[in-house]
């Protein structure tokens, strides 16, 4: 394996408090609580609504999703190019660029280039790249104090929990347990979980941190090889207040970010927000070129197992994702098992084609949390394919022994079962038996199948048994 | 070998082969008037368009919407009686009790309601972040109909900063629940003017 891929050996960093369990029994935990799960379940449709009627309002939207995929086709097989084009002409605005192969690497230049300014304190607006990379707790290992500064991750941090959706980080907590954190962490009076009031509260406590904090970090939308620039997208203006209050601002971001000229950003910023939450744009679309005078501006290059993916054919068009979270708003199994069900920082459909190629023994369990109804790959702006890699990913999975023992059981009887059609009748008869006479064979708890489900009634007989009867047009 | 030519040798090995680039120009958007929809647009995402004749009627809209002692800012130098940031020299910091900066914006996007505002003439960045309140000043005529028409506007414009505002700063972060003023400005107006 190439540089930046972690070993399934590495537990350093038990990933998102999954402390070991699987999506299956992570999903368990966030299912014990129905009501909790149904208002999860419709808020997100809710918003996979709002996406629905910002994209009909657009008569060229397929045409637009058909670019914006054939854009990143070619950025994919041009990279090498766009990345030194990249390099080359931030460098020449007054961006100095770091390359890091790993999470580690770009840790430790973030964490020096903070030391080399004699700061302590920094503030960060959304990166899922930094959480893929464990940046806050390195940088609190090593006394670094990191304040999030979108409201979302800013409530998951306090809470002392991962993101739990890339777009909506806390879509997971009430409004209830939200006023609570701001009562014991901001002096709010207990009780109070008014939006309007909550949201007033953050914006005072961060105006004063984006004011005394000397450096901040922001992620990156778009880089624009053509020019050097990069396109960072906020609602709050957070990313903002950070960057141009801060004497060195540090942009990290996966070498797949890249879009080759200006005007492709028109339709990368038409398909994001639309997808995302139904906006038309983000509040700001804030393009950076040149340090402000007096300013550092740096830019981290990371990889951490990128390349990896870009060599895997099946599974390459993953890197095409411009993370608008669609997928997840619209996934039955997403919306029903919560976000930190799939312990890693990008959950979801998405995260669970991107995550086997950083960890495939630990992730083995993510391509399996899919019904494979498509429905994500239809919202998908950029096209991928993601239930299509997620049946290839399943297979990769059990090819290298990485699936547990009883699906690997389960799925060897299945084959044998269906590749024999003596076996697959007999077990047709035997099924449709069990379920009529004795259904407390399969209706106990030892059947994940009979979760939340009845089995069905068992037809009379099987099709095949109706056609014989049937064909020669006899009852 | 460094971990730039590291990546840049995995990326040239494992890059699939050249796929040419599509034409994107089918995509841009009508020419004519898009001030109805771009008016639409902006009050839907929060934002608020005025239609003034001239400076004067910017004038009382100010003088209406602060008190005496509100920090007022403008780079326009037709706006009487406020601070002209554009020669500002101080820290960025100390504009933190602005009350209302009143601007202007290059162009305007209908299908969006977004603004494009240029950085390098204001003096500091963060002016239209900072403020309480940002009003933009627009040429009716500066509408363009969607991103594809306002990217060939900008070309190949050189720029520090730039950036497209639409509407106040919000934020649903809490139970969905939209909330207008999250850490930027917390109204925005556009007067349009001929």
């Amino acid at each position: 394996m190439a540089q930046g891929i972690k070993d399934h050996d590495d537990k350093t960093h038990p990933l998102q408090g999954a402390g070991g369990l699987d999506h299956a029994a992570l999903s368990d935990i966030f299912n014990q609580d129905e009501n909790r799960v149904d208002w999860h379940d419709e808020t997100l449709w809710w918003i996979r609504q709002k996406r629905d009627k910002a994209v009909n309002q657009l008569p060229e939207w397929e045409s637009l999703r058909e670019t914006a995929s054939q854009i990143k086709n070619n950025v994919l097989s041009d990279l090498s190019n766009y990345l030194l084009q990249f390099e080359a002409n931030a460098t020449k605005n007054g961006i100095t660029i770091h390359w890091a192969a790993d999470a580690k690497e770009h840790n430790e230049i973030v964490l020096s280039l903070l030391l080399s300014k004699q700061v302590m304190q920094m503030v960060k607006s959304k990166s899922m790249l930094t959480e893929e990379c464990h940046l806050n707790e390195f940088l609190a290992e090593n006394g670094i104090d990191v304040i999030d500064s979108d409201l979302g991750e800013r409530i998951v941090q306090l809470a002392k929990e991962p993101p739990s959706h890339i777009v909506l980080p806390c879509i997971h907590k009430k409004k209830e347990e939200i006023g609570e954190l701001f009562h014991q962490y901001l002096g709010t009076p207990a009780g109070n979980a008014d939006p309007q009031f909550l949201t007033e509260t953050a914006r005072q406590h961060l105006r004063e941190t984006f004011l005394t904090r000397k450096a901040t970090l922001t992620g990156v939308n778009f880089a624009v090889a053509a020019t050097g620039e990069f396109v960072v997208c906020t609602n709050e203006g957070n990313a903002d207040m950070g960057a141009h209050l801060a004497d060195i601002h540090i942009a990290s971001m996966g070498i797949e970010k890249i879009i080759p000229e200006r005007k492709h950003l028109g339709v990368f910023l038409r398909l994001l927000t639309r997808s995302a939450t139904g906006q038309p744009i983000t509040t700001y679309s804030s393009h950076f070129s040149k340090p402000r005078a007096g300013q550092e501006m740096h830019i981290i290059i990371v990889d951490n197992g990128r390349t990896v993916q870009l060599g895997r054919e099946d599974f390459r068009n993953s890197l095409k994702c411009i993370r608008c979270g669609a997928c997840m708003n619209t996934c039955p199994v997403y919306r029903r098992s919560g976000g930190h069900s799939y312990h890693n920082a990008i959950s979801g459909p998405i995260g669970s084609i991107l995550a086997p190629n950083l960890d495939m023994e630990k992730y083995a369990d993510l391509p399996f949390a899919s019904t494979l109804c498509g429905s994500c790959s239809n919202v998908c702006p950029v096209k991928i394919d993601i239930h299509q890699q997620l049946y290839k990913w399943r297979q990769v999975i059990v090819k290298n022994g990485y699936a547990t023992t009883a699906k690997k059981a389960s799925m060897h009887l299945m084959s044998f079962t269906l590749s024999t059609p003596s076996v697959y009748h007999v077990g047709g008869k035997a099924g449709r038996w069990v379920l009529k006479h004795a259904p407390f064979a399969v209706n106990n708890k030892f059947n994940p199948w009979y979760k939340h489900r009845d089995m069905p009634e068992p037809p009379k007989e099987s099709f095949g048994e109706w056609y014989a009867k049937n064909k020669n047009g006899k009852q | 070998m460094s971990s730039r030519d590291k990546i840049l040798a995995a990326v040239a090995l494992n890059q699939p082969g050249k796929v040419d680039l599509p034409d994107i120009n089918f995509l841009k958007g009508t020419t004519g008037n898009h001030i109805e929809k771009f008016i639409e647009v902006l009050t839907s995402i929060g934002g608020k368009a005025i239609a003034v004749k001239s400076f004067d009627d910017i004038v009382a809209f100010v003088k209406q919407t602060t008190n005496p002692g509100d920090r007022v800012v403008s780079t326009f130098h037709e706006m009487s009686d406020v601070e002209l940031i554009n020669k500002y020299h101080g820290l960025p910091h100390d504009l933190q009790d602005i009350e209302l900066a009143v601007i202007g914006a290059g162009l305007g996007v209908a299908e969006n309601g977004a603004v494009w505002i240029k950085g390098d003439l204001l003096s500091q960045r963060v002016i239209p972040f900072i403020c309480q309140h940002l009003a933009v000043i627009l040429k009716k005529d500066e509408i363009v109909a969607n991103m594809h028409d306002a990217y060939e506007k900008i070309g190949n414009e050189d720029y520090g900063f730039s950036t497209f505002i639409a509407g106040p700063s919000k934020t649903a972060d809490i139970e969905q629940s939209l909330v207008l003023g999250a850490h930027g400005a917390r109204t925005m107006t556009v007067f349009l003017i001929e």
